[in-house]
């Protein structure tokens, strides 16, 4: 049995049915995010492995323990919230310290501990242990208050949301410390989050939720690459979509709006079946390149300049494309209405739920 | 023209409030024929009954205090938390004291708990003052429950609470380590309103025939000329040091943005 073994889980507030026969098990110093839009019941999920919250039906099994009847209290699994939670009225040090008061830590242990936590996470108890939480940026703040929920040796660490409430730049850097904490520490945790970005980045498993229901599991690689359902495959990262008509199953041949497409790959689906598949705009290119074998003529639409990348939105052969194109000094962009060549291989054709 | 009647109506204000306070003390300051002396202060304050009766009141009025905390805190915290809904409900009730005269609730306590009741709190001083006590919290319910419950409202309680959970707090360690310390100012706000309320309550001490202050200072009233004088000046000097004192610990907050 997994270390963490969520099975089944129901749970309704009032006529509202949040979470649908979630199952999810997680092993061991695993990293998982919960993503989906609001209200698609990760937080739900969260709040009842943390006990906020307590299932109508299901089991969430610690090592092999039902940790269903326990109180918030007494379940030793570490919380960081969105809004920080720190306590205004303790210093940083004694906010750390504040599980391990509770736990009966002797106070020289105690103190060598959030010494530790302090340390790790890149705020030294000599500098910021006597401050208050007022007194500390945003994500410094969201530091401490992670330090705090790591300090008892949590079995489980929860995050829900913990960056949405940081800027941009704070948000990314703090993302990457949380990870490499996380695997030093080698700590189970769950991370709820509505960001896919912050999902494909950090996770060793992704969960896509929808409506209550966990759409897919699996690797970001998976999840970005393999899109289980027409619902991940649009909320997670940007694609074109189309309708294509199988031809030949065996071979994974299609036809979508005049084009034949070779997917290099067997499909599950009949002959004459209609199958959902998409392209991501980095799958398309501008120009013609080796390897790209379906080369269209196009006119290019609107051209949005992002920085490192350019995104092109042209038309080609009935259809809009999306593409995506490094930015390269010597090569300006496309200009709206200029025509334009744009090349992608059928085997970079993303057939959706196969 | 505009600035010149804003003016005029501050200085109206302020003498309305002000002369009959200033009468007050000069005649206070006159029971000396002729000349300004502190003969009065001094005859009250060697008074026996004046410390005895002042005593009295102080250790009623930190007994209140204690009892309101212990009542209010935890319930405007659990309505905050859990009862939402009933807030306005709640309200309501804490605002009756205001609106029900004091000699009402201590008739209806007397009634309640005389002698031949089924809980005969007016047979023993201890019950009696119990019971004093009792309708001294419910006067100063009113501001105690509003400084607490705009106190609890600075908090995000409800997160606040889970962190504490998920570090292993159970409900006392949440309430005095946690919501306690944070709402303290709004606490001892209401603490020192309650404070100046029993030092100045006549009604019920009397009726309950407790030696309180506020009879005291009746008792001294019928009787004396000066005397009274110098105490309500004294009774207002207790008052106001509460209001500073009020002032005071507000800005003595540490873990408060200066100035927020």
């Amino acid at each position: 049995m997994a270390y963490l073994d969520i099975s089944h889980l129901e749970k309704s507030f009032g006529v509202n049915h949040v979470v649908k026969d979630f199952s999810l098990p997680i092993e061991k110093g695993e990293f998982v995010s919960l993503l989906g839009p609001s209200g698609c019941g990760k937080t739900t999920v969260l709040r009842m492995v943390a006990g906020f919250e307590s299932p109508d039906r299901g089991a969430i099994r610690l090592e092999g323990k039902d940790m269903v009847p326990l109180r918030p209290n007494q379940r030793n699994v570490g919380m960081v919230f969105q809004a920080y939670a720190l306590f205004p009225n303790l210093t940083v040090a004694q906010n750390v310290g504040f599980g391990l008061r509770i736990a009966g830590v002797d106070s020289a242990e105690s103190k060598a501990r959030v010494a530790q936590m302090l340390d790790l996470i890149g705020l030294p108890m000599a500098e910021y242990g006597d401050r208050y939480p007022f007194q500390l940026s945003g994500g410094q703040q969201q530091r401490v208050a992670l330090a705090r929920a790591l300090a008892p040796r949590p079995r489980v660490l929860l995050l829900d949301e913990p960056l949405s409430a940081l800027d941009a730049k704070v948000r990314v850097r703090l993302r990457g410390e949380i990870r490499e904490i996380q695997r030093q520490l080698g700590i189970t945790t769950i991370f709820v989050t509505h960001d896919q970005e912050e999902a494909l980045s950090i996770s060793d498993r992704v969960v896509v939720m929808n409506a209550g229901i966990a759409d897919q599991v699996g690797t970001p690689f998976e999840i970005y690459n393999r899109p289980a359902t027409p619902f991940v495959a649009s909320f997670v990262g940007t694609l074109t979509p189309f309708e294509a008509r199988v031809l030949d199953p065996a071979t994974g041949t299609v036809t979508s709006g005049g084009l034949t497409l070779n997917l290099g790959r067997p499909l599950p689906s009949q002959a004459g079946a209609t199958v959902p598949i998409a392209l991501r705009p980095e799958a398309v290119q501008l120009g013609r390149a080796s390897g790209r074998e379906i080369v269209l003529p196009a006119t290019a639409h609107s051209v949005e300049f992002m920085g490192s990348v350019i995104r092109v939105r042209a038309e080609a052969a009935g259809q809009t494309f999306l593409l995506d194109t490094f930015n390269r000094p010597d090569s300006p962009p496309p200009q709206p209405g200029e025509p334009v060549e744009i090349s992608f291989s059928g085997r970079d054709v993303i057939v959706i739920g196969a | 023209m505009t600035r010149v009647l804003a003016w005029a109506a501050l200085i109206f204000g302020m003498l309305y409030f002000l002369l009959p306070l200033v009468g007050m003390t000069e005649f206070s300051l006159s029971m000396r024929r002729g000349v300004y002396s502190l003969d009065a202060y001094g005859s009250v304050l060697s008074d026996p009954r004046f410390w005895e009766t002042f005593g009295y009141s102080v250790a009623m009025a930190v007994a209140t205090i204690v009892f309101g905390v212990l009542l209010v805190v935890p319930t405007a915290y659990w309505v905050r938390l859990k009862l939402p809904w009933i807030r306005p409900y709640i309200e309501f009730v804490t605002l009756l004291p205001l609106v029900i005269p004091a000699i009402v609730i201590v008739f209806g306590y007397i009634r309640l708990y005389n002698t031949s009741s089924w809980l005969p709190l007016t047979g023993t001083p201890m019950g009696t003052n119990l019971l004093l006590m009792f309708g001294y919290a419910t006067l100063a319910l009113p501001y105690m429950y509003r400084a607490v419950d705009t106190g609890l409202r600075t908090l995000d309680v409800g997160t606040l609470t889970e962190a504490a959970q998920s570090l292993g707090a159970g409900w006392g360690t949440i309430l005095f380590r946690v919501i306690l310390p944070n709402v303290l100012v709004a606490v001892l706000s209401g603490a020192f309103l309650t404070f100046a309320i029993v030092i100045g309550e006549f009604t019920m001490a009397a009726l309950l025939d407790r030696p309180a202050f506020g009879p005291f200072m009746q008792i001294l009233g019928a009787n004396r000329a000066y005397e009274p004088a110098a105490l309500a000046v004294i009774a207002f000097a207790i008052t106001w040091a509460c209001m500073g004192l009020i002032q005071l610990v507000t800005r003595l907050q540490k873990h408060t943005r200066a100035g927020a």
